[in-house]
C-alpha cells in the first residue's frame, strides 16, 4: 500500500513553473528520500503534500486523502517537519510538547517523546536556550508527539554539527522502526544514502532518477580508478573494474613493482547526484 | 470544545509568560493611571472629579492596549517566526484557536479593569462603578471591537521587526487624541476633528457616560454604533488580510 501517490503534480508561482509534472509514490513504512538542489521544487512539492499549498494539477492522494480538502482527522494522522522552526519561546520543552500533545486525540505520552528525541536533561529548560540542533530536536518531537503514520522531513539536519546529525539519524532509523512513513527532504547525499530506502532526485520541478541508494549508484557514471605513474596521475573510468583492475596490477605484479597511490572508487550518490542535476552549459 | 479548552490553557500561560508584552500592554495602563492620578487626581476635569474622569479614559486606555495593542504584536510575531503555519499542520481547529487567543486576551483586560478600578478606589478614594451590567456590556463590546482591529492590523503588517513600531504609532496617539489621559476639549480644532473619528474616542465616550454620568448602555446608541462599526471594519480587514504563513525572506 502506498502513503503517498503523486501523479503529474504541477505548482506555477506566476510564470515559474516551479513543479512540472511529478510522478512519484511514498510506499508505507518506509523511508523516502527527496533530493534536490536548492530552489528545485523540493520543498513546494512536500507543502502540497503537507495541505500548505494548493496544486495546479495532477493528482495527491496522501493516506487516501487529498491533502487540498482535507480535515483535523487526517492531521491527527500526519506529522511535520518545517524547514524553520518556530516554536512559542518562553515555554519550556515539557510545556511545549504538552501544549502539542492536547490537539491530538491520541498523543504519545510526552515523557516518552522527550526520551526519544534525547532532550531529557532539556526537560525544563525554556526553548529559548536551546541550542540550534536541540531546538530542531524538539521540532521533531512536535512532530511525532501525535504519534503519526506519516512524518514529513523537511531538510531536518541542515546546521546540525556532524554528532547532532548522527544522533538525528538515529532516532530516524528509530521512527522506521516503529512503523512509521517517512517523507525527507535533503540536499546531503550521505543522509539519503544512510537514511532513505528510496529516493528521488529532483531537478528544475521534475523528478530526474529514482530508486534505492544503491541502484541510483550502481549505474553510470561508471567506477573511477587513480593511480600515479611516474609522477603523473591517472585516472580511469570504467564499467569494468575487475577486468582493468586485473590488468593493471597484473602488470605491475609482472615487474615487481607497486602502483602507487591506488584509489578505487564507486561512484557515490553524489557523484550520481550531480551529474543528474547539472546545469546545461551556457 | 476540549481543544479549545486546551488550548485556552495554553493561551494563559503564553500571556503570564510574556513579560516584555505584560509590560507594556498590561501594567503601563495602571502605571500611569497612577502617575496622572497622582498629578490632577484632586482637580475637576470637565465637571467632574479628575480621578474618576481619569480612571474611565485609563479603562479605554487599557482596552486599546491589551485588546489592539497586545494582540496585534503577538499575532504578526507568531505569524512571522512560523508559529501559526505549524498550528496549521496540527488537529487543532481554526476557530478553536482564533477564540481562545481572544479570549485569552479577554481575561487580560477583564484583570485589568478589575485593577483599575481597586487602584482608584484605594489611591484616590473613586467610588466603584454603580452601573456594573452596563459597564460590562460596553468593555465587552469595546474589547471584541478591539480585537478585531487588532487582527486586521496584524494581517497589515508585514515583519514581525516592524509589529511594536507599526502597533505603537497607530495606538499612542490615538489614546492621546481620544482623551484617555484629558479631556480633549482643550485640544485644538485639528486634534478634535481627527478624534471624532476614532473609535477610542467613542469608547472613552460610552466608558465615561456610564461611569461618569449613571447613564445606561442603550442610551448610548451612537456610541455604541460607531464602536460597533468600526469593530466590523476591523473584522472585515482581518478575514481579508489574516493569513497564516509568514512573508518570505
Amino acid at each position: 500500500m502506498n502513503a503517498i501517490e503523486v501523479r503529474g503534480l504541477r505548482k506555477s508561482y506566476g510564470a515559474l513553473e516551479a513543479v512540472r509534472g511529478l510522478d512519484f509514490e511514498v510506499r508505507s513504512g518506509e523511508v523516502f528520500g527527496l533530493l534536490g538542489p536548492n530552489g528545485a521544487g523540493k520543498t513546494t512539492t512536500v507543502e502540497i503534500l503537507e495541505g500548505y499549498r494548493k496544486r495546479d494539477g495532477g493528482e495527491v492522494q496522501v493516506l487516501e486523502t487529498d491533502p487540498a480538502s482535507a480535515g483535523g482527522a487526517w492531521r491527527e494522522r500526519i506529522g511535520v517537519v518545517l524547514q524553520s522552526s518556530a516554536m512559542y519561546e518562553t515555554l519550556t520543552v515539557t510545556e511545549m510538547l504538552r501544549l502539542f500533545a492536547g490537539y491530538y486525540s491520541r498523543p504519545r505520552p510526552v515523557d516518552e517523546v522527550v526520551e526519544l528525541v534525547g532532550l531529557h536533561e532539556k526537560r525544563d529548560e525554556r526553548v529559548r536556550r536551546l541550542s540550534g540542533g536541540q531546538r530542531r530536536r524538539l521540532d521533531l518531537g512536535l512532530a511525532l508527539v501525535g504519534d503519526p503514520e506519516l512524518i514529513f522531513l523537511d531538510e531536518p539536519t541542515t546546521g546540525f554539527d556532524p554528532r547532532a546529525r548522527r544522533q538525528a539519524w538515529e532516532t530516524i532509523r528509530g521512527l522506521r522502526g516503529l512503523g512509521k512513513t517517512i517523507l525527507l527532504t535533503t540536499h546531503y547525499l550521505d543522509e539519503a544514502e544512510q537514511l532513505a530506502d528510496r529516493v528521488a532526485v529532483i531537478a528544475h520541478g521534475q523528478i530526474v532518477a529514482s530508486g534505492k541508494p544503491s541502484e541510483l549508484t550502481g549505474g553510470t557514471p561508471a567506477t573511477e580508478i587513480r593511480y600515479r605513474e611516474n609522477g603523473r596521475e591517472v585516472v580511469l573510468q570504467t564499467d569494468e573494474p575487475t577486468r582493468v583492475l586485473n590488468d593493471l596490477t597484473g602488470h605491475a605484479l609482472a615487474q615487481s613493482r607497486e602502483v602507487e597511490g591506488l584509489v578505487v572508487r564507486r561512484p557515490s550518490l553524489e557523484d550520481v547526484y550531480l551529474s543528474l542535476t547539472e546545469e546545461p552549459a551556457e | 470544545m476540549r481543544l479549545f479548552r486546551h488550548e485556552l490553557k495554553g493561551e494563559l500561560l503564553l500571556y503570564l509568560r510574556s513579560r516584555e508584552l505584560a509590560f507594556f500592554t498590561f501594567l503601563l495602563p495602571m502605571i500611569l493611571f497612577v502617575l496622572l492620578g497622582s498629578a490632577y487626581g484632586s482637580d475637576t476635569i470637565d465637571g467632574y472629579d479628575g480621578a474618576t474622569f481619569l480612571e474611565a479614559g485609563m479603562i479605554g486606555y487599557g482596552a486599546i492596549s491589551v485588546a489592539f495593542a497586545g494582540l496585534a504584536i503577538v499575532l504578526v510575531i507568531r505569524r512571522e517566526s512560523g508559529v501559526l503555519k505549524r498550528l496549521r499542520a496540527t488537529p487543532l481547529p481554526a476557530p478553536a484557536y482564533v477564540l481562545a487567543l481572544l479570549l485569552s486576551y479577554l481575561a487580560a483586560f477583564a484583570v485589568e479593569v478589575v485593577a483599575i478600578v481597586l487602584l482608584g478606589k484605594i489611591l484616590f478614594g473613586v467610588d466603584v462603578p454603580t452601573r456594573v451590567p452596563s459597564l460590562v456590556l460596553a468593555l465587552l463590546l469595546g474589547v471584541v471591537a478591539f480585537c478585531a482591529m487588532g487582527i486586521g492590523v496584524a494581517g497589515l503588517i508585514r515583519s514581525a521587526e516592524g509589529a511594536s513600531a507599526a502597533v505603537n504609532a497607530i495606538y499612542l496617539p490615538m489614546s492621546f487624541i481620544s482623551g484617555s489621559f484629558f479631556s480633549p476639549h482643550s485640544f485644538p480644532g485639528v486634534l478634535r476633528a481627527i478624534a471624532d473619528v476614532l473609535p477610542l474616542t467613542y469608547f472613552i465616550k460610552l466608558v465615561r457616560a456610564i461611569m461618569l454620568q449613571g447613564d445606561e448602555i442603550w442610551t448610548q446608541g451612537t456610541n455604541v454604533a460607531v464602536v460597533a462599526a468600526w469593530g466590523v471594519v476591523g473584522l472585515v480587514v482581518a478575514l481579508r488580510a489574516f493569513r497564516w504563513e509568514p512573508h518570505e525572506g
